[in-house]
């Protein structure tokens, strides 16, 4: 499954980093915690977070996931935006929390 | 090859700036990816633990054609118990830096994971010295 692919069947909104979503989607991780993110997300996993901040592209660049999945209708920082499209690393946003949207995101790759 | 990085204590937004110019650096050397990912995870811990808890840093890493050795010095509070600190869980971050997601203790066990060689030390109340190495 692509990154375009999950976002249309999740109805999700593109807020940058378009030049990303033909990436393979190799699997998923929800954590809020960066640390936790940087030791155990894969490459190609897309990343479930309710973190904002300039760090998140950080760690989502330096892991090469293939997205990251901002919940409860969370927004990006401008800056953060900025760098996902530098990078062409996509944030999407859903209204779903993170329990939801990692069930469907994994029942999606099964 | 020899590179330099100054980092800045309590500036968050600032953090991970060595960590990707290492692994641009690395990429265009065609060090394999696993290998340059391993360097990046260990690197950045090293730098976000100089924002979170220090005052100033430098980052100098020395790139030949069998290893990448790197030393992140910084002047800061120091560690007491090092073997504490390493512990997985253990931290001493602020509220707000937890707000940021940082604070789990994980830091420090993601670098002994992910480096090939390691030392840390330090002297309360002047700063903390941390080395690593990976091979090629
Ligand atoms: N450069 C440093 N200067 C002073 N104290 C440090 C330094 N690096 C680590 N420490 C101490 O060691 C503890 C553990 O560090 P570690 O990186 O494992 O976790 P953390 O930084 O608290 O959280 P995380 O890395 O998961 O965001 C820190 O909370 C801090 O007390
Ligand atoms: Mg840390």
């Amino acid at each position: 499954m692509k990154v375009c692919d999950m976002m249309q069947q999740l109805d999700m909104k593109l807020f940058s980093g378009a030049s990303g979503i033909e990436k393979e989607i190799t699997g998923g991780y929800s954590s809020d915690l960066l640390s936790d993110v940087m030791g155990n997300a894969e490459e190609g996993q897309v990343w479930i977070t309710l973190q904002t901040h300039k760090n998140i592209m950080a760690v989502a660049s330096l892991k090469e996931v293939s997205a990251i999945v901002l919940v409860k209708n969370l927004q990006p920082e401008d800056d953060v935006r900025e760098i996902s499209n530098e990078e062409g690393i996509p944030i999407l946003g859903t209204a779903m929390d993170a329990f939801t949207v990692a069930g469907k995101i994994y029942a999606m790759l099964k | 090859m020899l590179f330099k990085y100054e980092v800045e204590g309590g500036n968050f937004s600032k953090a991970g700036f060595a960590s990707g110019e290492i692994k641009k650096i690395l990429k265009q050397i065609n060090i394999d990816a696993k290998i340059i990912r391993r360097v990046v995870v260990a690197l950045y811990e090293g730098e976000v633990n100089v924002v979170a808890h220090a005052v100033r840093g430098t980052v100098v890493a020395d790139i030949d054609d069998k290893q990448i050795y790197i030393r992140i010095e910084d002047e800061g509070p120091g560690i007491k118990d090092i073997a504490l600190a390493m512990k997985e869980g253990y931290s001493t971050a602020s509220e707000k830096v937890r707000e940021m997601g940082f604070g789990a203790g994980m830091g420090l066990a993601n670098i002994k994971k992910n480096a090939d060689w390691l030392n840390l030390s330090s002297k309360v109340g002047e700063g903390t010295v941390l080395e690593m190495k990976t091979f090629f």
